[in-house]
């Protein structure tokens, strides 16, 4: 089964990782800037870790003939202190001329609080300024509903930014009708705990249909499956899915949002 | 699919979910002390359930989701515990 993992933070899983995914048929793999787990003590350890995204991580992706492309920020669990933010966001411009750099992500909310918010909109005029498309994560379990609302509140304050060109993921049940019927892309998370389990995934495609849709594993340093997606076509075998519209959720829609930047091939 | 199909396919896994859930929740009736606001939570997220309509899940999301609409000042943590403390916390 051919798809493309729209979101994995690779840095931190282990090598046997990008094998098994090109054995399940993973034919591009792209890694949103995240939270470490720790906050950084300074700018530096980011310019380290965006050297690290554009060029360690690409390198070690091809030694599986797996193309790694990758977007730029501060997260939004390190955007409480806004004097590091505007020192992050001062560093990404020198890095988007990468060769595997697609937008800037994975920009948004946490705990939507009011500095959040207001890192939140340096990283929208970044984008804009810089014609980039954008990668959005929204916030965890309780303060997903309020904090989705807010962004695409902050998204649509903004004039320069076409809906078209903004994926805002982790949806659930609650949150994706909003992001859908305002224009934007949707993305579903498959988490073993939190977030969607594949059932729960298909339930959205379904209903709510898979015109800007797409399926990621989002794997990390925690409980996740980098293999998520393609378990999840599986699922979607076993719910009676043809392979052709399968195709179309793993492979071709990903494909369609992120060939808007040309950076983005595969084979 | 049908019904029974899905009945075929999911039942057992809805099953066993559903008694961990009251597993659960006799596991804590069990312990000892005051619980905090995720029990009350819990119970009214419970309660979606009987709904008549198929958005449980969008029912149950809801029920455990911060209604408020204003960002708040500053975070008490990173974390997300799965369920809003409401007023009993500051959230402001």
């Amino acid at each position: 089964m051919r798809y493309i993992e729209p979101h994995g933070h690779m840095v931190s899983r282990v090598t046997d990782d990008y094998e098994a995914m090109v054995l399940a048929g993973c034919r591009a793999v792209c890694e949103p800037a995240f939270w470490a787990g720790y906050d950084r003590s300074g700018p530096e350890g980011f310019y380290d870790y965006f050297c690290q995204l554009t060029d360690y991580e690409p390198k070690r992706a091809a030694k599986f003939g797996l193309p790694h492309f990758t977007w730029l920020c501060i997260n939004p669990k390190e955007s409480e202190d806004t004097k590091l933010a505007e020192e992050v966001i001062a560093l990404i411009p020198q890095f988007l001329e990468r060769p595997n750099v697609l937008g800037i992500g994975e920009i948004g909310l946490n705990k939507n609080t009011r500095n959040e918010l207001k890192v939140l909109e340096q990283h929208i005029d970044l984008a804009a300024r810089h014609d980039q498309l954008i990668l959005v994560h929204t916030p965890h379990l309780e303060d997903k509903h309020k904090g989705t609302r807010l962004i695409l509140d902050a998204m649509k304050a903004d004039t320069r930014i076409e809906p078209a060109r903004v994926i805002i993921d982790h949806v659930e049940e609650h949150t994706i009708q909003m992001v859908l019927d305002e224009g934007f892309w949707a993305g579903i998370t498959l988490y073993p705990e939190s977030k969607t389990t594949p059932p729960r995934a298909i339930d959205m495609f379904e209903v709510y249909g898979g015109q800007r849709v797409w399926l990621n594993s989002a794997c990390d340093w925690g409980r996740s499956d980098p293999l998520a997606v393609p378990k999840t076509g599986v699922e979607m075998r076993r719910r009676g899915h043809s392979d052709e519209t399968i195709d179309q959720l793993v492979f071709q829609n990903p494909i369609h949002f992120l060939a808007q930047n040309p950076r983005f091939t595969v084979r | 699919m049908t019904r029974q199909q899905l009945l075929d396919l999911y039942f057992m896994d809805a099953r066993s979910k559903l008694i961990d859930i009251a597993a659960f929740l006799d596991r804590v009736d069990r312990g000892e002390g005051e619980p905090d606001f995720r029990l009350d939570a819990f119970r009214k997220a419970l309660a979606e359930l009987h709904g008549g309509e198929p958005e449980r899940a969008k029912g149950v999301l809801m029920s455990l989701s911060d209604p408020t609409a204003e960002p708040i000042a500053k975070a008490h943590g990173k974390g997300a515990v799965g369920a809003w403390p409401g007023s009993a916390e500051p959230a402001n």
